[in-house]
């Protein structure tokens, strides 16, 4: 009885979760363009957003932008978790501090404050401003992905290695970042997740020829929407699915294996 | 020797110039403009003034902060409640079982939000199909007001913030040891004695966790306010964007900015005091 009510409550749930991201997948094989009611199956759309130079180019720019920002704001956030953690400088817990600012703060004051800074410094607002504010929220995160795994992680194999005639090159390279290497993947994830997502701060930091993907949904929906943009957000969303189910078939293989040992 | 002194700099400069250029600077430079001048043609005159605060004491702007708490306020409870069964409900499952529903928990959230709500739009306009199938249906003769309004606001939000709860609520739970729940139900505690009791307290780091990470961001979320309530309600988020693209009173909209920072500053006191740590925010 239990049991049930708890399977019931969790498919409701789920059902409100991706209610209307199904709508969107339907939408999108529908013969009729007004979204309103499914008419019939086609795959027009999908050959429609081939001819769509504006959302092809919106697509591409969101892709330059999540690439750029999350290689960018991983390894400038590896480099400095592990700074960090070993060594002290004047100010460090003022920097400390500091980093959490882009994770707490509303994003709408990182996105106003950092419009307001490239005007001050004459930055033309493009792909460039774009790119630089997605690094910018992205590496907190993914300092605080790596600093927790490197909280784990023993000092002396490090001294051991230094003992032993490895030079710091080596010891980085072929031994720190080996070890990280799941801090660093969890944050690269996150914040190639989090520049996906992100409306707001693009929505100030973006220029004319930088539309993203949501910024043109963002505007199609004051004039109308081209079932085209639903075909384009499932093949989107087609390719994140598979990423992630790759992704959790390797955890869950994990997981049986802690389960065996 | 000297090596060593320039593998120090390699690690500390990035974070260092990161901190101060992408941080610090734009953060003081709001605050200085702040206390500018706008000159009514989208410039500043760099003069001292506090009249950009003295002016968020209107009535209209002290009901758009009103409204923007209630919003988030609202969000924050709505989300707790859905999280709680929701995350207990999934923890009873075998491991493996736990870690697919956690991975679909997020699968919606890899698709941008301002698409999610575009989704949302088609659900619950006039016409759209929430109303299309309950008029099918027979259910109502006349399409609801399911948008433009506080309802499809608050959805909107509940919808976008809510695995900011499911998250470290999810991970809260699975801390609390499952013999300490058995005893409990062995010595004849109720199920809600059971939560209150041992869940709760023992949930509490997740719990505050989750609702500064909704709180904040609801304040501020003004696509959802400006794509599902139709521009007769306003949140702090609106107001800002208004007054930097629309209006242009760049130093009003940086006055109303920091008061938003101040509010949140008071949101993470209130965090730390209760015994929050920083490191556990975002780490999700």
């Amino acid at each position: 009885m239990k049991k049930a009510v708890e399977n019931i409550y969790l498919v409701l749930i789920f059902l409100f979760l991706f209610l209307p991201i199904a709508v969107l997948i339907l939408f999108s094989f529908n013969t009729s363009s007004l979204n309103i009611v499914f008419e019939g199956f086609t795959v027009h759309w999908y050959k429609d957003l081939l001819q769509n130079r504006t959302l092809l180019e919106a697509l591409f720019n969101t892709l330059i932008v999540a690439g750029v920002s999350t290689i960018v704001s991983t390894i400038i956030g590896t480099i400095s978790a592990y700074g960090l953690h070993k060594y002290s400088f004047p100010g460090k817990n003022v920097v400390n501090e500091l980093l959490y600012i882009p994770v707490v703060i509303p994003e709408i004051v990182l996105g106003i404050s950092l419009l307001s800074v490239y005007t001050l410094l004459k930055l033309e607002l493009g792909m460039v401003t774009l790119i630089l504010s997605h690094i910018c929220f992205c590496i907190p995160f993914v300092i605080i992905s790596v600093r927790s795994v490197l909280e784990g992680v023993d000092p002396h194999i490090e001294e051991v290695a230094n003992d032993l005639g490895a030079s710091k090159f080596q010891i980085f390279t072929k031994i720190v970042i080996p070890m990280l290497m799941p801090g660093i993947l969890s944050g690269a994830q996150l914040a190639l997740t989090l520049s996906l997502d992100d409306v707001v701060i693009s929505y100030f930091t973006a220029g004319p020829g930088s539309n993203t993907l949501p910024l043109q949904v963002y505007s199609m929906i004051k004039t109308g929407i081209t079932p085209d943009v639903n075909a384009l957000i499932t093949i989107m969303l087609g390719v994140v699915f598979v990423l992630l189910m790759v992704s959790t078939v390797v955890q869950l293989r994990r997981i049986k294996k802690e389960a065996i040992s | 020797m000297k090596n060593k002194k320039l593998w120090k700099y390699f690690f500390i400069i990035p974070v260092i110039i990161y901190v101060i250029l992408l941080i610090a600077l734009p953060l003081i430079y709001i605050l200085i403009i702040s206390f500018f001048q706008s000159d009514y043609y989208g410039g500043m005159i760099s003069t001292f003034t506090l009249q950009n605060y003295i002016d968020i004491f209107d009535q209209v702007y002290i009901n758009v902060f009103l409204k923007s708490i209630f919003v988030a306020g609202v969000t924050t409870l709505i989300c707790i409640l859905i999280s709680y069964p929701f995350v207990l409900a999934i923890s009873h499952k075998k491991p493996a079982t736990q870690k697919i529903l956690m991975t679909l928990v997020m699968v919606p959230f890899l698709t941008n939000s301002l698409i999610r709500m575009y989704g949302w739009l088609v659900l619950l306009r006039k016409s759209g199909v929430i109303n299309q199938v309950l008029l099918g249906v027979g259910v109502i003769q006349e399409p609801l007001s399911l948008m433009y309004n506080m309802f499809g606001i608050l959805i909107g939000m509940v919808y976008t913030l809510l695995p900011f709860m499911v998250l470290p609520l999810y991970s809260s739970v699975s801390t609390v040891d499952p013999q300490l729940l058995e005893a409990a139900n062995d010595l004849g505690a109720s199920k809600i004695k059971t939560f209150f009791k041992i869940i709760l307290p023992q949930t509490l780091p997740g719990l505050f966790n989750g609702s500064l990470m909704v709180f904040t961001p609801a304040l501020g979320y003004f696509f959802i306010v400006d794509i599902l309530g139709g521009g007769k309600i306003m949140i702090l988020g609106n107001l800002i964007k208004n007054q930097f693209l629309t209006a242009r009173n760049w130093p009003f909209g940086a006055a109303i900015s920091i008061v938003l920072v101040l509010i949140t500053s008071l949101v993470i006191f209130a965090y730390r005091k209760l015994g929050g740590k920083m490191e556990d925010l975002g780490g999700a």
